[in-house]
């Protein structure tokens, strides 16, 4: 019996009989998990995505092209100029970065932050629905696919005890994660157990979360205080749901549990962002300081998802400032604070944002952009091979543009992804990834150290 | 209580086991009822009532086994017209909900003017403090606490006194609008009623929190309502003619290129509203105030609306249309806009109701789906929506969501056939499109049973309805149905929410369900109370505990699990009750 599966025993019984969860002994736990990690830490890709259809061109702006000004009267992003905080921010002479991606200047200069520019699904629907969900099962194209990539990749990696191993910090499990592999979805780690029962709890004085005052006509006399009964409501919910068929509804029931535990024992929420950081406000940010508490209690995160909605600008769109301005810097502002919180740690992490299309390169009647083709990823951390924007660009010029409007896509978003997973995640065999497509490491654009 | 025109003996036709076979009967313009024959053995009852209302309660249950369950569908699918009053006097408090757009805008619209004057003070504030303020509007708002909050307003009040004529903030008016779907979920008789409007709404989702949009859903919801078993057609027309959808898809704003908005002031252009603004406001209620930018404004077409009318609304993203009909669809609908609100409309018109703005328009016939649309000013846009609701891929799609909702995640499609043929037959007749689903052997028979999970909104409500809880205040509810992934009336892109279990099926939903479970049980849900009485006295068992609950049963191992719990000293009634409604059986419906 190896310890691993004696540790799933230890938690199993002694839940069952009603002990404490928390009481089990952490160090145990911890040396699971730090032995667990073969040869030093695991490998964590994070993927970040857009929802709603970033516009790539005002996110990392082809200044240096005079079509891009043309066809944006009213959202071009001014070229750079010294002293002027509305225009972008230079990158090489070409390309700048949207002034509100400020946090971001210093990791491209430095080497840690990575651009892939025209880069984005070959599916040419322009619908926000079927592209979100083809660059989330890998097969643009194909509607029958039932699982995601992230899913499928992690069950080509070896086994694992992590419950945490696909992670996403979202109230709904992406469709990149859905499929035959566990995978974990919680909106707040410090909310993630079952509510203990208040008329006990209220008895025994535990300083617990969630606690809110005396049921009615709940007393019980004779039980007060036993840590008996405590977490009497957790331990029968996971008995009915161990019990439960195994569809998906038991599986994700048992994978509560499981998870629940494994949160306990490793109490993430200590760790707090290192002196010095701070997240912005917003779910983004939020999302990412959490995450970063996870990798960092060791829970064996690898494959790991955040997302951000609200970047499908028809109208309004703004240019240094506005709407796509405000998301841009909350973009940033959550990447640089989440690569200087993980610190010496992003040796082994990647974060590649990812959005389901780009936008059309001339604006639209109203001030926006509507649903376009090619966008721009960033990439950060690990072997990344960054200062530079990476991917074949072309000049704005109609001939150039996809269907004589759009961004081409000259970068399958399979390719990035295949590149991180290659080179940073070090699997090499992904036909079962992207079924139905071949990723060659000669096409991969070298965003990444091989 | 009147059923319908319908004779009991009327009835009686159709067998569900036969429904293949028959197919359209000949000359039948009149509605193929719902089979009288439809067993109406417990199970079948419990069934029909879990996928036709929010959850079964104790009192429709209770109906059922007393009319039968065909008569019972009849009832539901022509409901009496008399108003149902218990559920009007829970709604009664909710005033906003009483009143149309323009009233709510004239009483908690904060004016354009004042509100960009707000954000630019307060995005100068948040950048001197080093801050961002990337949150939504309204976000920000509810991210504050009560205390905050109330500040907040004062000091708003202070600084513009525009501001203390109005009666509250927008923040109510969606407030409400949550509160008043959980109510009448919860509470109303005509449940089948209340999940078609949850359904339409859906399928033609708008989001509360873009603009104005958030004033004008109470008028777009009694819209889709009074159409909700009427004719495609005219649910597809009303809803392409509401500001609501107008403003959600940004159609209202577009308009032909060479178009300047000076001409549209004329008097004779717009409903005789000759009131020109040289200063019109941005397009969107998102800030823009780059001082920077070009004065000139640019004008064009929008396609936002024209794509999903045709991907969502109507034919399905599968449904044979390319990019040069969105654009083309897109051309049709210029000029399609709101009266108060279209390009450098009169902003203190606050009417908000559909116009078509002439000059706006992009001249010339248009080409969609291989069809010639002639040059024609309004008509065209009817044109489209005639072509596309009576397109066959809009008959499958439809009908394909309809056999999801009510039979199955992944819907059989034979039926999906037989419900497409229906709405072809019919003209799109929503109600005989139902009939043809709830007489089949796919939704009455075994196989599908349990077979779905319910959503986060399904589930809240049907504790709700299963518990007998009184709900005195439903905003706590909302709030959960927010927490587990669904928030009412802000699912932001035009796709509404999944209706299949894969979406709502994760670690982190599951466990909000069996908290929210425990918490209800044990009265811990503000402003909800369970009778006490009735669930945690002491002759009751855990048997006829789950009996209420689950009329559908426990699994023997679930009933195991549970008697050992109840076998407990000290192991109370509610906590029972909160482990049967966060039990696996519980989830599905």
């Amino acid at each position: 019996m190896t310890l691993n599966s004696s540790r799933r025993i230890f938690l199993k019984s002694s839940a069952l009989a009603g002990v404490v969860f928390g009481a089990a002994p952490r160090s145990l736990m911890r040396s699971v998990f730090a032995a667990e990690a073969r040869g030093g830490r695991p490998k964590t890709f994070v993927v970040v995505f857009q929802r709603g259809a970033c516009d790539g061109l005002n996110t990392v702006v082809p200044y240096g092209d005079g079509g891009y000004r043309k066809a944006r009267p009213s959202i071009a992003i001014p070229a750079p100029k010294d002293g002027d905080a509305a225009a972008a921010i230079d990158l090489d002479g070409h390309f700048g970065l949207h002034p509100a991606l400020s946090d971001l200047a210093p990791l491209y200069r430095s080497g840690a932050l990575g651009i892939v520019h025209a880069v984005g699904s070959p599916d040419n629907s322009r619908s926000h629905f079927d592209c979100q969900d083809f660059m989330e099962s890998g097969t643009p194209g194909v509607k029958s696919t039932s699982d995601g990539w992230m899913n499928r990749f992690s069950a080509a990696l070896p086994r694992t005890e992590s419950k945490f191993r696909s992670v996403a910090l979202t109230q709904t499990l992406p469709r990149v994660l859905r499929g035959a592999s566990p995978a974990v979805a919680l909106a707040r780690i410090d909310d993630f157990h079952v509510r203990e029962d208040i008329a006990m709890s209220e008895a025994a004085g535990m300083p617990r979360a969630g606690r809110r005052g005396a049921m009615e006509g709940g007393s019980r006399p004779g039980m007060a205080g036993t840590k008996d009964a405590d977490d009497s409501s957790a331990a029968a919910f996971e008995k009915l749901y161990a019990d439960a068929a195994k569809d998906m509804l038991g599986n994700a029931g048992r994978e509560t549990f499981e998870a629940i535990e494994a949160l306990k024992a490793a109490d993430p929420a200590r760790y707090t962002p290192r002196a010095g950081v701070s997240y912005p406000r917003g779910r983004l940010g939020d999302s990412l300081k959490q995450m970063a508490q996870l990798i960092k209690a060791d829970l064996g995160v690898e494959l790991a998802f955040v997302d951000i909605g609200g970047w499908d600008h028809h109208t309004a769109e703004g240019a240094s400032t506005g709407q796509l301005a405000n998301l841009l810097r909350q973009l940033g502002g959550s990447l640089s604070a989440f690569h200087d919180d993980l610190d010496d740690r992003m040796r082994d992490v990647v974060v590649l944002t990812m959005t389901e299309f780009g936008r059309t390169v001339r604006e639209n009647g109203n001030r926006g952009t509507d649903h376009g083709h090619g966008s721009v990823s960033f990439v950060m951390g690990g072997p990344v091979k960054g200062g530079r924007v990476h991917g074949r660009f072309p000049r704005l010029s109609e001939e150039n543009l996809y269907e004589g409007r759009d961004l081409p896509v000259n970068t399958d978003f399979r390719d990035l992804v295949g590149e991180v997973l290659v080179r940073h995640m070090v699997v090499s065999d992904l036909r079962k990834v992207f079924p139905g497509y071949e990723v060659k490491p000669q096409a991969f654009v070298g965003a990444l150290r091989s | 209580m009147n059923r319908n025109r319908y004779s009991d003996a009327a009835l009686r036709v159709v067998l569900a086991g036969q429904m293949a076979v028959l197919g359209p009967a000949p000359g039948a313009l009149a509605a193929s009822p719902v089979t009288a024959s439809v067993p109406s053995d417990d199970a079948t009852a419990i069934h029909v009532l879990n996928r036709l209302t929010f959850g079964p309660s104790e009192k429709d249950l209770a109906r059922v086994r007393r009319v039968g369950v065909s008569a019972w569908i009849e009832e539901q699918l022509r409901p009496s017209a008399a108003a149902d009053t218990a559920l009007a006097t829970r709604l009664a408090p909710l005033e906003t909900l009483q009143m149309d757009t323009a009233e709510l805008r004239a009483k908690y619209e904060i004016p354009p003017d004042v509100r960009q004057q707000i954000q630019k003070a307060r995005a100068e504030r948040d950048a001197a403090e080093g801050k961002t303020s990337a949150a939504a509007p309204g976000e920000r708002f509810e991210q504050m606490d009560a205390k905050a909050r109330r500040e907040e307003r004062e000091a708003m009040v202070k600084q513009f006194p525009q501001l203390a004529n109005l009666q509250g903030t927008p923040q109510k008016v969606v407030g409400e609008l949550q509160a008043g779907k959980v109510l009448r979920a919860a509470y109303a008789e005509r449940q089948l009623d209340e999940v078609m409007a949850d359904f339409w709404f859906n399928h033609f989702n708008v989001f509360a929190r873009k603009g104005p949009v958030e004033f004008m859903i109470g008028d777009y919801e009694r819209g889709i309502r009074e159409r909700a078993f009427g004719k495609f057609e005219d649910l597809l027309v009303a809803v392409a003619q509401s500001p609501a959808m107008l403003f959600y898809l940004d159609n209202w704003q577009s308009v032909d290129p060479g178009f300047s908005p000076r001409d549209l002031y004329r008097p004779q252009t717009m409903g005789g509203r000759p009131r020109p603004n040289r200063n019109p406001r941005p397009a969107d209620s998102g800030p823009s105030g780059n001082t920077k930018q070009p004065p000139r404004r640019a004008y064009g077409i929008n396609e936002n609306y024209a794509r999903e009318l045709m991907e969502l609304h109507t034919l399905g993203v599968d449904g044979g249309y390319t990019q040069a009909d969105v654009v083309e669809v897109a051309k049709a609908f210029t000029g399609w806009t709101i009266l108060g609100e279209g390009p450098g409309g009169p902003r203190r018109n606050k009417e908000s109701r559909f116009a078509f703005a002439e000059p706006a328009h992009v001249k010339g016939d248009k080409h969609v789906l291989g069809f010639t649309i002639r040059n024609g000013g309004e008509k065209e846009g009817l044109e489209i929506l005639h072509l596309l609701a009576t397109h066959p891929s809009t008959a499958k799609f439809i009908s394909r969501k309809l056999v999801q909702r009510f039979v199955a995640d992944r819907p059989p499609q034979a039926l999906v056939d037989r419900a497409a043929a229906t709405f072809t037959r019919t003209g799109g007749d929503i109600r005989e499109v139902l009939r043809t689903i709830f007489s089949s052997e796919e939704f009455l028979g075994p196989a599908y049973r349990s077979a779905k999970i319910k959503t986060p909104f399904e589930f809240v409500v049907s504790s709700v309805r299963a518990t007998g809880a009184e709900v005195k205040n439903p905003r706590p509810l909302s709030d959960k149905i927010g927490a587990m992934g669904m928030p009412l009336y802000l699912q932001q892109p035009p796709t509404g929410y999944k209706d299949a279990a894969e979406e709502w099926v994760s670690t982190s939903s599951l466990l909000e369900r069996m908290n929210f479970a425990l918490d209800l049980a044990a009265g811990r849900v503000r402003g909800v109370s369970i009778d006490q009485r009735a669930l945690n006295n002491p002759s009751a068992t855990l048997d006829s505990v789950a009996a209420q609950l689950l009329p559908g049963g426990l699994s023997p191992k679930s009933k195991e699990t549970l008697e050992a719990e109840a076998a407990k000293d000290g192991t109370n009634k509610a906590m029972l009750v909160g482990l049967v409604l966060g039990s696996p059986e519980f989830q599905r419906k």
